[in-house]
């Protein structure tokens, strides 16, 4: 499904990623995990496109398609998404308004019908009940005022009613609280298929109890150190990243 | 720029400005400059009383002793008044007719433009939709004014104000040129002399106006100036809401657009007044457009009465404009809401002024102006409380959103207390617009453009939701329609 070879990146003319090689298949779901700084997010932004994150070297394919070529929402269309680390606050436009224009801005892109009111009002309800979210929820501006915790669980909310191929979660686990940390897992597993694959960059080996990977990496000095199984999360959980940075380094 | 680029850029601008076509359609005008003679013609082809002659005589002579304005922030070419057509009007109007006589060119105008002129299309409409009453004004002069027998059975008067003043010409005498007066600006005292036509507007005691009431303003001839105006007076304790909406074809030549309105609330009166001005606001490249510089006053005259202005200014090459509100009886409120929106070459010098007189008035101001290209947008607003109002509140909020770095935004707020019991609050932000904002909605799969009117809209929320219904669903797609370019 995804498959990023030697991949080198920079931002502000800084080198982030070093020749980074990853693949992800069809039905998989990987960790990332890795010290604080060693480019995760970065990873993310390059992967889904975002201005100012210069690819200096390698390359990515997604679904056969040469990813990097893409605009943002055109690699949207072809069905990647990405739960940020810190999700953007949009004043003055609701939930339903944003999810709305995303839904059907998709939609338009792909040569699909566009959903009406109707159809949509009842796929966002739908999903947010599934997520424990009230309808208040929907009418507030996009993440304006929201919690840490209530703005994860919304991306995975928007995640959801997108039905991406593709998801990367960065650190969605982050500042959620046990029983949150449930149901966003609940609804990231309720995604899994054997057509869906995700990315999971993640900093605790307590949310791969809930979403179990098929692998693990560790990213450090811009690319993948090391990869394992599952219990490679729970090593790195008492030994730390020592080891990987040194190595990186060396 | 290369023929074949610039007739590329036409076109495109044809797509984006969808008002920019021109009607076929027979004239009459006036030979064009401005003497003596030409006010008296205009003042004779309305058949009108000797004492509106006389006013607009005494105008244009004061006018002749004036110059034009230079304190705002806009830069243009000399005006030369004398190459100016001040009166246009469409062949066979001899003053207002019922519908069934109208041209059926200009009813198709008016259907092109989304304007329904025949009311049973909009009794036919969903049900439960509002009704709103229109008076369509096609260059100089009025064409068409519907729901007048309905109205009429409320005592309310709405028609043209040529009509006006055949019917009932002591109403238009008792108000007019009272809040501005016809010496007030160059821009409207040349109004005065030379207004066109205009609507009128009279809600008598009591009344609550059963639907809304709206002008649409179309320039269409060549080389014309636009000068209509308004006059709305509420009596005790009525309400009316009132809406402006204005194209014009697209050309080469700037035209003049200098209109004056006047608002009256008396005792516990209330108008809301809302405008969403889309004239043309020339290409790319700054050539053509409108100049819009226009005077619109309320007097809220009467305690506990409240005027309301809500503006959508997206079009227009210049816009200087600063709709105000005059409170003097006690209790009287007085508001502005503003999304000023230029692009490209557009110039905008716009905000309001609220003078406090009676006690306890309170004003608030919300603005907000977004530049996007080359454009200069400027917040120029005056709050004044004077010696006797005593506890009066003013509350300014105003907001500026950049886009792309090339464009300005200013605010200039002048305020002026001559008591201490007065309080003023001001409060300003200028942003650009958030580079993760755009990311992040791209990044859900809408497009560049889509999501720039998306975080726009929400950034003028507060304003457009003071629009009523029907007209705030048009002002949000127009918020979109006239940001298209401005990134990438
Ligand atoms: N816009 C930027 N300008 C300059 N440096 C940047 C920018 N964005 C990221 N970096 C740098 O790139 C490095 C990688 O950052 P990134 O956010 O990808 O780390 P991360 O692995 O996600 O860390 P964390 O675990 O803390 O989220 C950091 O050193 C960071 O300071
Ligand atoms: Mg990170």
């Amino acid at each position: 499904m995804l498959e990023i070879e030697n991949l080198h990146a920079a931002v502000d003319g800084r080198a982030i990623l070093n020749g980074l090689t990853l693949a992800v298949a069809p039905g998989e779901v990987h960790a990332v995990m890795g010290p604080n700084g060693s480019g995760k997010s970065t990873l993310s932004y390059v992967l889904s496109g975002r201005d100012g994150y210069e690819v200096t070297a390698g390359r990515v394919r997604f679904r056969g398609e040469d990813l990097l070529a893409l605009d943002p929402e055109e690699r949207a269309a072809a069905g990647l998404f990405l739960a940020f680390q810190y999700p953007v606050e949009i004043p003055g436009v609701t939930n339903m308004t944003f999810l709305k224009h995303a839904v059907n801005g998709l939609k338009v892109q792909r040569g699909e019908e566009e959903l009406d009111a109707m159809q949509f009002l009842k796929l966002v309800r739908q999903k947010a009940k599934a997520l424990g979210m009230s309808d208040d929820m929907l009418k507030r501006a996009v993440n304006v005022g929201f919690s840490g915790g209530e703005k994860k669980r919304n991306e995975i909310l928007q995640m959801a009613v997108l039905e991406p191929a593709f998801a990367v979660l960065d650190e969605t686990d982050s500042g959620l609280d046990i029983d949150a940390l449930k149901i966003v897992a609940d609804g990231v597993n309720a995604l899994r298929g054997p057509e869906r694959s995700m990315l999971v960059i993640t900093h605790y080996q307590r949310l791969l109890d809930y979403i179990v990977p098929d692998r693990v990496h560790v990213l450090a000095g811009g690319r993948i150190a090391q990869s394992g199984g599952k219990e490679l999360a729970t090593r790195l959980e008492s030994e730390g990243y020592a080891a990987f940075v040194e190595k990186a380094a060396a | 720029m290369a023929a074949t680029a610039q007739t590329v850029a036409q076109v495109r601008d044809l797509g984006k400005y969808k008002h920019g076509w021109e009607t076929e359609i027979e004239m009459e005008t006036a030979p064009k400059g401005l003497n003596e003679d030409i006010v008296r013609f205009i003042s004779a082809r309305k058949d009108e009383p000797d004492w509106m002659l006389d006013w607009r005589l005494k105008a244009y002579r004061h006018w002749l002793t004036m110059t034009e304005p230079t304190w705002a922030m806009v830069d243009y070419p000399a005006i030369d008044f004398q190459d100016i057509y001040y009166y246009a009007a469409p062949k066979n109007t001899e003053g207002p007719k019922s519908l069934d006589e109208v041209d059926p060119e200009l009813l198709r105008t008016y259907e092109k433009l989304g304007i329904p002129l025949k009311e049973q299309e909009v009794l036919a409409g969903v049900q439960g939709a509002p009704k709103v009453a229109v008076d369509a004004v096609f260059d100089s002069v009025s064409v068409a004014t519907t729901f007048k027998k309905e109205l009429e059975s409320h005592g309310v008067i709405f028609c043209s104000i040529s009509e006006a003043l055949q019917n009932h010409p002591e109403l238009v005498r008792k108000y007019l040129g009272t809040v501005v007066p016809y010496t007030d600006n160059f821009y409207a005292t040349l109004n005065s002399a030379v207004f066109s036509d205009g609507s009128f507007v009279y809600i008598p005691p009591g009344v609550h106006c059963p639907m809304e009431l709206s002008t649409y303003f179309r320039i269409n001839a060549k080389d014309t100036g636009q000068f209509e105006r308004t006059l709305i007076v509420a009596e005790e304790g009525s309400y009316v809401s009132y809406l402006e909406g204005c194209t014009a074809p697209m050309r080469d030549e700037n035209q003049l657009h200098a209109a004056v309105v006047e608002l009256v609330a008396l005792k516990d009166a209330e108008i809301k007044y809302s405008t969403v001005q889309n004239w043309y606001p020339g290409d790319e490249t700054g050539k053509g457009g409108i100049y819009n510089f226009v005077t619109k006053r309320g007097a809220c005259r009467g305690d506990d009465s409240k005027i309301r202005w809500t503006q959508v200014e997206t079009g227009s090459a210049i816009t200087w404009k600063y709709p105000s509100c005059i409170l003097q009886g006690d209790n009287s409120v007085g508001e502005f809401y503003s999304v000023a929106i230029a692009n490209n070459a557009q110039q905008a010098d716009t905000g309001t002024k609220m003078i406090h007189l009676g006690r306890n008035t309170r004003s608030r101001i919300i603005s907000k102006g977004i530049s996007a290209g080359r454009a200069r947008n400027t917040y120029r607003g005056l709050v004044r409380m004077g010696p006797k109002a005593l506890n009066g509140r003013n509350f300014t909020q105003c907001d500026s959103l950049l886009i792309g770095d090339r464009c300005g935004a200013h605010t200039v707020p002048y305020i002026e207390s001559r008591n201490r019991t007065a309080k003023v609050e001001h409060e300003a932000t200028t942003s650009r617009i958030g580079e993760d904002q755009l990311f992040y909605c791209r990044q859900r799969g809408i497009g560049e453009e889509d999501a720039v009117a998306l975080i726009v809209n929400g950034f003028c929320k507060e304003v457009l939701q003071e629009l009523p219904m029907e007209f705030a669903v048009e002002a949000q797609k127009l918020v979109g329609i006239s940001l298209e370019g401005s990134v990438g």
